[in-house]
């Protein structure tokens, strides 16, 4: 049971003695189990957003929190997979899944039980002892993404994780991230500036304003998803031809696109 | 010219440089440029190498100085690593340890290695503790720097991600900031290696009553030229040596990188 509150959040940052106000009154709670994706334009600070609840970064003024908790260091508990992946190229797939469960103090058995689970569930049988850099990107993401879950985190917070990977790759890791997100609910906050991944992936997609980044809209995709039954879609592409799921995503590109045109730079 | 040669390229230009520098010794030689006793030709040079592996001078045969120098090199670059490294990985992982240790180094480390001898001799004697401080007075300063260096430019990603696995110090420290300066530790090493055997050979100059340096200085008193320059060439030869095996250590080292 966990959420992620973020209470009046605003963010300074100082470049030639010169204060840029970049995140200003941010509002936000992600309920347990939520599936929330924000979009915005870039240099809108969402990323800041994501990287303040693990605790990499830390708001100016106001609050965050995480199952109630002020966030005050990066732990286990919030579980970051990342854009460019930050595996440790030292480390074999086995090694880096592992290293995390090591330091929360479980026995090898228990280690090997949990590893072998998510190594079964990304698809990396074979690879255990493959280093990263033998391995493709999606494959590499993959095992960024078993070695965050294998902690079995509060919450999951993704920062574009997909964003470096061509566009057939992404796809299939869209998919494999739709069936776990649905078979495991976690709390996830996840960024992206891909309106039709929000779309696909999340409960709620947040739109945010260009610089200084806002809350523009919120957009609730769960109740039209399962009202319009897109989950009986095991292929993205089926679900991207759906009238809901086109009105949706022409809608929050729309609502972008008048950022793009307010943007101040 | 544009930078990349072919292997066949850099042979050929490899070989001319070598027949050209050989080609100007010989000459100078017939020319008697310099007297004969100061001027060997080449092969004799190299007939006198050969002869040092078998015949002793000054004490013991080539191997014998050569293992007497390595011996030396060994403890006081193995000493300059194995304090210089960790040092230098900690004090980029703790600023307070940078902050107390820095202004001392950068005094000490600008006091030439050779400028250690009269020091070294009054303290730990002409055996093995005078020679072997010095070569640790050359080697140190690039171990520790390159160690400190590699710490400091570690991809802050990687210390993100150990941070929200929940990894602690200790082990952020042996299993990411380590690894992850593992590069630009060995390239510290490799120059730590070659300044202090050539610091080693220094002090064996004027301290030691063994070794490669003290070979050639004994060589010099008898005016043997050519032993001179055999000497030379071999503590070349095996810098050359000691080089490459650290080159080839890096390279099992990172062969699990990307480039």
């Amino acid at each position: 049971m966990a959420n992620i509150e973020f209470s009046n959040i605003t963010r300074v940052f100082q470049r030639d003695g010169k204060d840029f106000l970049t995140l200003d009154g941010v509002n936000l709670t992600v309920q347990d189990a939520e599936f929330v994706a924000i979009v915005g334009p870039s240099g809108c600070g969402k990323t800041t957003c994501m990287r303040m609840a693990a605790g990499l970064e830390f708001p100016s003024s106001g609050t965050v929190t995480v199952n109630h908790q002020a966030v005050k260091e990066p732990g286990p508990d919030r579980a970051v997979v990342f854009q460019q992946f930050a595996l440790f190229p030292w480390k074999t797939v086995h090694e880096n899944i592992d290293f995390g469960l090591r330091s929360k103090g479980l026995d090898q058995a228990a280690r090997q039980k949990i590893i072998d689970y998510y190594i079964g569930l990304m698809n990396l049988k074979g690879y255990e002892g493959a280093y990263p850099h033998q391995l493709s990107g999606g494959m590499q993401q993959r095992v960024a993404i078993a070695r965050a879950y294998a902690l079995d985190p509060q919450v999951l917070l993704m920062d574009e994780p997909f964003g470096a990977l061509d566009a057939q790759t992404r796809v299939v890791m869209q998919e494999e991230l739709v069936k776990l997100a649905r078979k495991n609910p976690r709390t996830v906050l996840f960024i992206t500036h891909a309106v039709e991944e929000a779309v696909y992936l999340a409960d709620r997609v947040v739109i945010m304003t260009s610089r200084p980044g806002r809350i523009k809209e919120i957009l609730d995709i769960k109740s039209i998803r399962e009202a319009e039954g897109w989950d009986s879609h095991s292929r993205i592409e089926d679900v991207m031809d759906l009238e809901s799921f086109v009105h949706l995503r022409t809608r929050i590109w729309k609502s972008l696109r008048e950022e793009h045109g307010t943007a101040d730079h | 010219m544009n930078g990349q040669l072919t292997s066949a390229q850099f042979w050929r230009l490899s070989a001319i440089g070598t027949m050209a520098f050989l080609g100007i010794w010989y000459l100078a030689h017939a020319l008697a440029l310099a007297p004969p006793q100061f001027l060997p030709m080449p092969h004799e040079v190299v007939i006198r190498l050969l002869q040092l592996m078998r015949t002793p001078f000054a004490g013991g045969t080539l191997q014998e100085h050569m293992l007497a120098s390595l011996g030396r090199f060994g403890l006081g670059f193995g000493l300059a690593a194995l304090i210089g490294v960790p040092l230098g990985l900690l004090m980029g992982w703790f600023r307070w340890l940078d902050d107390i240790v820095t202004p001392i180094f950068d005094g000490l480390r600008f006091i030439a290695p050779v400028a250690w001898v009269p020091f070294a001799a009054l303290w730990f004697g002409t055996g093995i503790g005078g020679p072997t401080l010095i070569i640790f007075a050359g080697a140190f300063p690039p171990c520790l720097i390159n160690a400190y260096r590699g710490a400091r430019s570690v991809d802050v990603r990687y210390l993100e991600a150990a941070s929200m696995l929940g990894v602690g110090h200790l082990k952020t420290i042996t299993e990411v900031l380590f690894p992850a300066a593992v590069p630009s530790i060995i390239a510290g090493l490799r120059i730590g290696a070659g300044l202090g055997w050539m610091s080693l050979v220094g002090a064996e100059l004027i301290v030691a009553s063994s070794g490669m340096g003290n070979q050639i200085v004994r060589a010099q008193s008898a005016i043997a030229t050519e032993t001179v320059m055999a000497g030379m060439i071999a503590i070349g030869l095996v810098g050359v040596v000691i080089d490459i095996l650290l080159r080839r250590i890096e390279r099992a080292l990172l062969k699990h990188r990307n480039a």
